[in-house]
């Protein structure tokens, strides 16, 4: 385990005891709520990871690195961006998604603008936000986000590579 | 909250099978795919529950009816603040911001205010910040964290322009 767990651990462990020590009910539902969260995001969470475990294997590092490596340019980008944009895929999968692809050959950027893309930019979401704010701010954010998020990209890479 | 049934489980059982058959046709990659599954549960099982406690804590601790009403179209500074931290502090996924985002509304926040919300919600969640440090390293983090907050920004106030003082009435009056 590295520094930053350890430090998270403390953080949260003082955070609980202060908790517990204010209102035990309270933090005894703030646990099973933390449970139940768990339980349910744990099926898609280990389908994607076995499904990880199928791309690292069969799909070669050299694949990776060409499609979405740091040199792919511009096709990387649209690449990332696009799955980013499409997929509902919950940030604590993406994550460590994102971690084992990089070890594999992709780019800081292409997964920067993948992670951003997945965050902002919800295609298949599109229809229910249309529902609430209407097409044309829909369109707006989305479209809006999704540019940002290859500056979003090209600063992390610049940030990441000092 | 969504149950667990066995339909929940449906993609894990299609795909475990596809790996038994894997190993049996080529045992080779049938177990480097096992290995990987095995390490990524490791590091998960590793850094996950913490996460899950500070969501839980936030969402006893942090009513949402309180904050909404100090988010008004006369709420400045305040009410983008609060705007930001209502959306960093939740948990769960963006569609789940909309209803949330119906009541901010029709409690009388306004819409640039809603947007900030929004965007806070889909990109600066504290845990997940938290998180994404573990996994991916305080620079790539942090860095992105950084660009988010200001897209967030960027991204409210272009939209609150892009939308004429009609198509807004539509809006927030649909939910009156």
């Amino acid at each position: 385990m590295d520094l930053s767990t350890v430090i998270f651990y403390i953080i949260v462990l003082i955070l609980l005891g202060i908790s517990f020590f204010k209102d035990r009910k309270k933090t005894i539902e703030a646990l099973l709520k933390a449970w139940k969260s768990f339980i349910v995001l744990l099926p898609p969470f280990l389908t994607i990871i076995f499904l990880l475990g199928f791309m690292v294997v069969f799909i070669p590092e050299k694949t990776i690195a060409l499609y979405i490596g740091e040199k792919s340019g511009f096709l990387g980008f649209l690449i990332s961006s696009i799955v980013g944009a499409i997929t509902l895929i919950p940030g604590f999968v993406a994550f460590p998604m994102a971690k084992m692809l990089l070890e594999n050959g992709a780019g800081i950027a292409q997964m920067a603008v993948f992670i951003s893309t997945l965050m902002m930019v919800g295609i298949i979401t599109a229809p229910l936000e249309a529902s609430f704010f209407g097409w044309k701010a829909t369109m707006g954010r989305n479209l809006m986000a999704y540019f940002f998020s290859f500056v979003v990209g090209y600063v992390v890479w610049m940030v990441v590579r000092i | 909250m969504k149950k667990l049934s066995w339909k929940s489980f449906r993609g894990l059982y299609i795909i475990g099978i596809i790996s038994v058959l894997v190993y049996f046709w080529l045992p080779q990659e049938g177990l480097r795919i096992y290995r990987v599954v095995f390490d990524n549960i490791l590091f998960m099982l590793g850094i996950i529950p913490p996460v899950f406690i500070l969501v839980g804590l936030f969402d006893v601790w942090i009513p949402r009816e309180k904050v909404t009403r100090h988010l008004g179209d006369r709420s400045g500074l305040k009410g983008t603040g609060i705007s930001i931290a209502l959306g960093a502090l939740a948990a769960g996924p963006l569609y789940a911001a909309f209803p949330i985002a119906e009541v901010m509304l029709r409690k009388g926040t306004s819409l640039r205010n809603i947007f900030i919300f929004i965007g806070a919600w889909s990109t600066m969640k504290i845990p997940m910040l938290l998180f994404e440090i573990q996994s991916l390293g305080p620079r790539f983090a942090i860095s992105r964290y950084a660009m988010s907050f200001l897209g967030v920004f960027l991204i409210a106030f272009f939209l609150d322009k892009l939308l004429v003082d009609d198509e807004k009435k539509n809006i927030i009056e649909k939910f009156q």
